[in-house]
């Protein structure tokens, strides 16, 4: 059984005299202990909202509908009470941010706020606690740790600083790390150690990752499993490798294709996807991404595109899929109808769309793929 | 630190200097003198001419200037025309009246206004969110001196529950040391003194708490707003910490910055005087006098007690900045 299982999860935002926006649209994935998954999309396709919505840390504001399951070993993080939410969070289920300057408070030293989760979860008081969170510093590559722990957030420098949320997050040993956008704010150089240390680091505790990215890159070398995610809903789930070789979604070769690659010969152009964000079907009247796809036929539109799943447990929500090379069929193991509440809107078509989670915009990297 | 404070203070030496000049231009420019406060209408203009030339009035206003300033140096204020007493002793007396006004109001603007702004924030658009702010807009719309009036008809006439004037029951015949009605009776052990000092500042205190009241559950409010949005909170919350850790050290905190600013403000405006408040309930602080002395044309008074509020508004603006240092660690006093 798997560690985290998200079904058919949904977020609706309502306001008055407003459309109610759908910014995650029934996602369905799933994490086994020890796994890496990888949540990949453009800004405001609902990967924020989705990690949030598990970790109960959705704003509560009138209006906001959290619909679904999120079972997290045996638990539905969705129906139980803030208090028991309070309990597994920081201990079983913990998140990495993606600006590690705005996500530390700024008037607290990095001790207070490292032991802090070590008092919580583990009942650790005084000198003791001081101890392990020197110790905690120290793993996730802090130098000079004890002195870092009376420092406060604006004396670190930012790699700095996400490592001292790093150190927050694991301090408890989670049994699953949600890492939302965690190397976006931060230059090239420093995205590559933050990326190196959660790989140590998910490697020798056997926690399970959620990487949640814009970035090919950063998916291409951590995730075991990747889902595509496009208008609030799972267009492709793949392995690495066949997703990389083979995208069956349009939008996944789209992706890829948009990607600058090294040993792309010289002079040939990038293919960026036709369209912008804006260009979005409601999931009800169809595919989300036929007004931007390149292989779009007449029965993309009129009903939400039933999720194909194949023999080798992908799965991808297309009725013309880009055709395998070289293979001329493949085994159809399951197709699920696929299903929508009608009258709402994608959040990706929302004009002038305020974020209604902090932290949803994403800046566009030029990491190519390895 | 010392440096900084050391400098603050040096700064206060122009300001004085500038602020001298332009009370001496300002007062000097007011119609009538003090002859007339004495004299009334009836004076004869030779009758004038003389308490003008005994004050010193009739010489040159450079003249006049330089006397003030020379005495200035040597801390001397001078003498009080109406009263005939020494500016200084006027001062020391009446002070310590508005300072335990002024903290009186601000323990209960302070007190009840934090909570009350931060409660408000969390319960953003119910019930005590709206019952707070527009409570604190009749709060800085009312006229304190109704307020006064009405807290003591209703208090202290009707009721009888609180003393309706002065800083202390004169039977009791107190002790004084400092002029500090409540610590002199701690100092002097005379609790049934100090008890009735406190008593007597009940009603005036919520009067004159009722502006800053309004103001700090507005700051306060909004300032909590901004910080329940900011991501530490968040990331607060993902730790799976107590809602009481995460209010008092990661919201509190931060959403008191500004606040400390106001109250800053509010206790300086506070100390140098509040004319209705005093006068409603016959408080001998120094607002009612400093009004009696700018009718009265008691230049030495309106002078030296002037200087003495710009001395101590600048003290307290300092303890504000320093205290917003030891808030605030990205602010460094240097």
């Amino acid at each position: 059984m798997a560690l985290l299982d998200v079904e058919e999860l949904s977020v609706t935002f309502a306001r008055r005299n407003q459309r109610p926006v759908r910014a995650v649209d029934g996602v369905s994935f799933s994490v086994d202990a020890g796994e890496v998954v990888g949540l990949v999309g453009e800004s405001g396709c609902g990967k924020s909202v989705t990690s949030l919505a598990i970790m109960g840390l959705l704003p509560k504001q009138p209006g906001l509908t959290v619909g679904g399951k999120a079972v997290f070993d045996g638990t539905d993080l969705l129906k139980i009470d803030d208090r028991s939410r309070r309990d597994i969070r920081g201990r079983d289920i913990a998140m990495i941010f993606q600006d590690p300057l705005s996500s530390l408070n700024p008037v607290v030293p990095i001790g207070i706020q490292v032991t802090e989760v070590l008092t919580r979860h583990r009942g650790m008081k005084g000198e003791a606690a001081a101890k392990e969170a020197a110790q905690l510093l120290d793993r996730v590559g802090i130098p000079d740790p004890k002195r870092r722990l009376k420092e406060y957030p604006h004396q670190l420098s930012g790699g700095m600083r996400q490592r001292a949320l790093i150190a927050m997050a694991v301090a408890c040993q989670p049994r699953l790390l949600i890492a939302d956008e965690p190397t976006t704010a931060l230059d090239v150089t420093i995205q590559a150690q933050i990326l190196e240390l959660l790989k140590d680091l998910v490697r020798d505790s056997g926690t399970a990752l959620v990487m949640i990215t814009h970035d090919l890159g950063v998916v291409a070398g951590m995730c075991d499993t990747i889902n595509v995610l496009y208008g609030g809903r799972v267009v492709e789930t793949a392995r690495r490798r066949p997703l990389f070789r083979q995208p069956r979604h349009p939008y996944t070769v789209g992706l890829l294709g948009s990607v600058p690659r090294l040993d792309a010969g010289r002079g040939e152009r990038l293919n960026p996807i036709p369209g912008s964000v804006r260009d979005l079907l409601p999931w009800p009247d169809g595919c989300a991404f036929a007004p931007r796809c390149t292989r779009r036929i007449d029965s993309c539109v009129g009903e939400p595109p039933a999720l194909v799943v194949t023999h080798d447990s992908r799965g991808y929500r297309c009725v013309n899929p880009a055709p395998l090379p070289g293979a001329p069929g493949e085994e159809v193991r399951e197709v699920v109808p696929g299903s929508a509440t009608p009258g709402s809107v994608p959040a990706q078509a929302v004009p002038d769309d305020p974020p209604a989670v902090p932290g949803l915009a994403a800046t566009p990297s030029e990491e190519d793929v390895a | 630190m010392i440096r900084f404070i050391v400098r603050r203070l040096l700064q206060l030496i122009p300001t004085l200097f500038g602020l001298s000049i332009l009370l001496f231009i300002w007062l000097r420019r007011l119609p009538g003198g003090p002859e007339t406060a004495i004299l009334g209408e009836r004076g004869t203009p030779e009758m004038r001419a003389a308490i003008r030339q005994n004050l010193g009035l009739d010489e040159p206003i450079l003249i006049q200037y330089g006397r003030f300033i020379r005495r200035m140096v040597r801390l001397d204020l001078g003498t009080s025309i109406s009263t005939k007493r020494e500016v200084t002793t006027e001062f020391l007396q009446r002070f310590p009246g508005t300072v335990e006004l002024t903290i009186t109001a601000m323990v209960i603007a302070i007190g009840i206004g934090i909570p009350l702004g931060y409660l408000a924030a969390r319960r953003r658009g119910r019930f005590l969110d709206h019952a707070s702010v527009g409570g604190s807009l009749i709060g800085i719309c009312i006229p304190v001196f109704f307020l006064a009036y009405i807290l003591k008809a209703i208090f202290s006439e009707n009721l009888g529950w609180f003393p309706s004037s002065g800083r202390q029951d004169p039977t009791l015949g107190a002790t004084r040391i400092t002029n500090f009605f409540v610590l002199d009776g701690l100092m002097t052990r005379e609790w049934d003194a100090a008890a009735d000092a406190i008593w007597h500042l009940v009603l005036p205190g919520m009067a004159l708490a009722s502006i800053p009241l309004a103001i700090i559950v507005r700051i306060t409010r909004a300032s909590v707003l901004e910080v329940l949005n900011e991501d530490f909170v968040r990331t607060a919350e993902a730790k799976g910490l107590t809602e009481n850790v995460v209010r008092r050290r990661h919201v509190l905190r931060n959403a008191m910055l500004p606040v400390a600013t106001s109250i800053g403000l509010l206790t300086g405006g506070l100390l140098s005087g509040a004319v209705l408040t005093e006068t409603v309930f016959a408080f001998s602080g120094i607002g009612a006098f400093l009004a009696d002395s700018i009718s009265q044309r008691d230049y030495p008074v309106l002078m030296g007690f002037i200087m003495i509020i710009a001395v101590v508004y600048v003290l307290v603006n300092l303890i504000v900045d320093l205290s917003y240092s030891l808030i605030d660690p990205r602010v460094r006093v240097r």
